[in-house]
């Protein structure tokens, strides 16, 4: 149960059943949609970015609770950042999933994101995680979708059929 | 099915000593494997025969006078004849070794399908398809211009019969269905389809990957056109499967691959190809994976696919019974007639959060839309959680997944 604990904490069950954010955002000028295929999991954000700062984003979807947890925490972790700023947490929780980043350095800006530390043990799972920020660079870089399959993108192989 | 009482002689005990990763940990709890379907497991005559073929047997075959490359030849053949039996084919030039089922379907399309289809043309498959019996017709489709037609099933996953006789026409020139779904279970009422297709004298394949393993499965009864299924499904190796087809159509269809084997003789301005089977058969086959499914042939024929077929019967009713019982568990694939699947939803659970949480309790499942995505669209959900299982499965661990549901259950409360 350790490795199941370490990552279905409350933190991350409370927002898979109550996530924040959650809808599509009216006058978004940003928006992506991102797409699992080997899952299912399909989150789409809306966001409205205003003078290089996200001044509102929202999110919906059907997906696992982590991808849910994850996108929901996202959104709170970036509202009112700049994207510059968002940036830097999406890298950053990209190399702390895959076990490049130790959550708890000096450097980090993960915060209460760092629940998630514990998906690196599970490589199949990772794509779930980075799903919502994946979508987030994407939605920045005006691409309208993304998909975990396919891409460059230094994801973890894993959560195949 | 009918219910069966078990033969006495049936001893999973035993059975499961023939299985050494079945006493491996995972996660710190002993294995529950219950993802046969995707995968069975090997028992260990299988391996010995692999590590016996290459410790002091293996060379190439068809092609040396020395004693090495004829004894491997003698092997490799020697379970073509016995593929042949296990399915009652009638000449063993019928059975073409492939490298797994899917290799079986694409050889069909691209030989009979490319040779014989053209525009306009109907296939018909059916709703309970996995991706390997649609995505290569639909290849074919665009190449050709004919048409897929699908035979629709019920909420239950049962495939509607008076749909499929309507869907017969005189555009229909081929029919490719499942045997058992390997999503739901359902077992399909091939010999009826078989039979209703060849009254306009259209030929079938049958997608028989995931039957081979757990019914005693007769071509000829059948009459069935092609069937195609793999090894590894039936406790042998990867990379080896077989395709069974009738010698008249066998006979018609052009080779699929070039190379070595296929051929009697080769210019520059003209190649022989040889007969069947080695027509369907270029480059060096995977001759030890071959050899290996010979034996999980014989070790499948020792316990009798009549007992397995009981005894899997027996599981899957009683994991029928107690997921049924649980609140909040929804089994997707009702079918009166079912092979050892049960693919269940848990409310307001993703199918990846039950298959994580499982394996931490040692318990493997396969979690998602197990490679058929418009089975998954028909019965109204994303994933599933699949358990499936074999032989060498107990009440035991059907009592460790329904624990483990009821884990799942607490953790998202």
């Amino acid at each position: 149960m350790n490795a199941t604990k370490a990552l279905y904490q409350e933190v991350i069950l409370e927002h898979n059943k109550k996530p924040r954010n959650y809808g599509l955002l009216e006058g978004a000028n940003r928006r992506s949609e991102g797409v699992n295929p080997l899952c299912g999991d399909h989150i789409q954000l809306t966001i409205d970015v205003q003078d290089d700062a996200i001044a509102d984003i929202k999110f919906e979807g059907h997906s696992c609770a982590i991808c849910k947890a994850s996108a929901s925490m996202m959104t709170t972790n970036v509202k009112g950042k700049t994207v510059k700023e968002a940036e830097t947490l999406i890298q950053e929780f990209r190399d702390m999933t895959t076990g490049k980043l130790d959550p708890e350095s000096p450097e980090s800006h993960l915060g209460r994101l760092k629940v998630f530390a514990g998906i690196s043990g599970l490589p199949s799972r990772v794509k779930c995680a980075v799903l919502p920020w994946h979508t987030l660079h994407a939605a920045f870089a005006n691409q309208d979708s993304v998909s975990t399959e396919g891409s460059s993108d230094d994801l973890v192989p894993g959560g195949g059929e | 099915m009918t219910t069966s009482t078990l033969p006495a002689s049936f001893d999973v005990a035993a059975i499961r000593k023939d299985f050494p990763i079945l006493n491996r940990q995972v996660n710190g709890k002993p294995l529950v494997f219950l993802d046969s379907a995707a995968s069975s497991q090997m028992p260990q005559p299988v391996i010995d025969r692999l590590v016996q073929y290459q410790t002091t047997e293996h060379a190439n075959v068809h092609r040396g006078v020395h004693t090495l490359s004829q004894e491997a030849t003698e092997a490799y053949e020697g379970v073509r004849r016995k593929v042949r039996e296990l399915i009652g084919a009638k000449e063993d030039r019928e059975i073409i070794y492939t490298r797994g089922t899917t290799e079986g379907i694409n050889l069909v399309v691209n030989s009979y399908g490319r040779a014989f289809l053209g525009a306009g043309d109907e296939i018909i498959l059916s709703a309970l398809e996995h991706h390997a019996n649609i995505v290569p017709w639909q290849m074919l489709c665009q190449e050709k211009g004919c048409v897929i037609r699908v035979i629709p099933c019920d909420d239950r996953g049962v495939l509607d019969m008076d749909s499929y006789k309507e869907l017969l026409n005189e555009r229909t020139k081929f029919v490719s269905v499942t045997h058992v779904s390997n999503a739901l279970g359902t077992i399909n009422p091939v010999a009826e389809i078989i039979r209703l297709a060849h009254e306009r004298g259209v030929p079938v394949l049958v997608d028989g990957a995931q039957a081979a393993p757990h019914l005693r499965v007769n071509v000829q009864e059948l009459d069935a056109d092609f069937y195609v299924f793999s090894g590894h499904k039936m406790c042998g190796p990867t990379g080896i499967g077989i395709l069974y087809g009738k010698a008249a159509l066998l006979e018609k269809m052009p080779p699929w691959q070039g190379g070595g084997d296929m051929i009697l003789s080769v210019s520059f301005e003209k190649t022989t190809y040889n007969a069947l089977p080695h027509k369907f058969e270029a480059g060096t086959p995977p001759i030890a994976a071959a050899i290996a499914l010979g034996a999980a042939i014989d070790y499948l024929q020792a316990i009798g696919l009549e007992q397995i077929s009981a005894y899997e019967h027996e599981l899957l009713a009683y994991a029928t019974e107690r997921v049924s019982a649980m609140p909040g568990v929804r089994i997707i694939g009702t079918a009166p007639e079912k092979a050892a699947v049960l693919s269940f939803v848990i409310d307001g659970v993703h199918p990846h959060d039950i298959g994580t949480i499982l394996d931490q309790e040692g318990i493997a499942v396969r979690a998602g839309h197990h490679c058929a995505q418009p089975v998954m669209q028909r019965m109204g959900v994303p994933a599933t959680a699949r358990a499936s299982f074999a032989f060498y499965n107990t009440k035991t661990e059907v009592d460790a997944l329904v624990d483990g549901i009821s884990t799942v259950q607490e953790i998202f409360g």
